[in-house]
């Protein structure tokens, strides 16, 4: 097991202004390891489709869930967040990790490639579900990888 | 925010900020407002001044395409950062981004 170098949590209600806030929140917290430009744009795009599906999906933009985050480095600057619902959870975590996949309605013209863009942005992504007690996602990116 | 330029056939829309869930919501109903009254042969989408783009942003590309073709016009992408066209190349639009050679666009 790695080393805790530094953690920090957040906690905020599902509003969707607080996309922008998780986002720099973990770029703020990923500046810790000296991330290149590349790193800090795929935290930032991996956390905000996260955060995202919590707050459109999860709690379908009821404003009394409360999203939390947990973001964690360890020993060799490897960078773990987790983002967590209390939401309506997902029946089928593979059948929505397929690209292209959404419950949402059309016109709320969801791309349906918010796990898509995780996978591809991290090195490690973890999604546990239960349907109806709510989401955990879990991004794993090493940062720094230029030192 | 969205700034509209508009030639008759060609309408340059130059999106302002980040293009998140949030923005998009915005941002969607002004362009579409604009294909509906305008029906332009040709959108740009003009993100120079656009930080950050998530799958949102890919949903409003997306949907703005369809709403052209409706009125038989077509959608080109130009001054994305090399971040924002991994994005959009990730979904498969990557053929919507002006290549650098067309300076008219």
């Amino acid at each position: 097991m790695k080393k805790l170098i530094n953690e920090c949590k957040l906690k905020f209600p599902a509003l969707s202004r607080n996309e922008s806030l998780s986002r720099s929140a973990a770029a703020a917290f990923a500046m810790q390891c000296d991330p290149t430009v590349e790193e800090m744009a795929a935290i930032k795009t991996a956390v905000s489709e996260a955060v995202t599906n919590a707050i459109v999906h999860g709690y379908r933009d009821n404003k009394d869930g409360v999203v939390e985050m947990h973001m964690k480095i360890f020993d060799g600057g490897v960078l773990h967040i987790q983002i967590k619902d209390k939401g309506c959870g997902i029946p089928d975590v593979a059948a929505a990790m397929q690209p292209t996949f959404t419950t949402a309605p059309a016109d709320e013209e969801r791309s349906g490639l918010g796990f898509t863009v995780m996978e591809s942005f991290t090195d490690k992504l973890r999604v546990r579900s239960a349907e109806g007690k709510g989401t955990v996602v879990t991004l794993e990116k090493k940062i720094g990888g230029k030192n | 925010m969205v700034k509209i330029y508009n030639d008759g056939k060609r309408i340059t829309a130059a999106l302002y900020g980040d293009l998140d869930h949030h923005a998009a919501r915005e941002m969607r109903a002004e362009l579409d407002d604009v294909i509906s009254h305008s029906r332009p042969e040709l959108l740009i989408l003009d993100l120079e001044n656009v930080g950050f783009m998530d799958s949102s942003g890919i949903g409003l590309i997306l949907g703005r395409t369809r709403s052209l073709k409706a009125v038989g016009g077509e959608l080109l992408i130009k001054n994305a950062s090399s971040e924002i066209a991994a994005v959009i190349k990730l979904s498969g639009l990557g053929n919507l981004i002006a290549a650098k050679s067309k300076s008219g666009v």
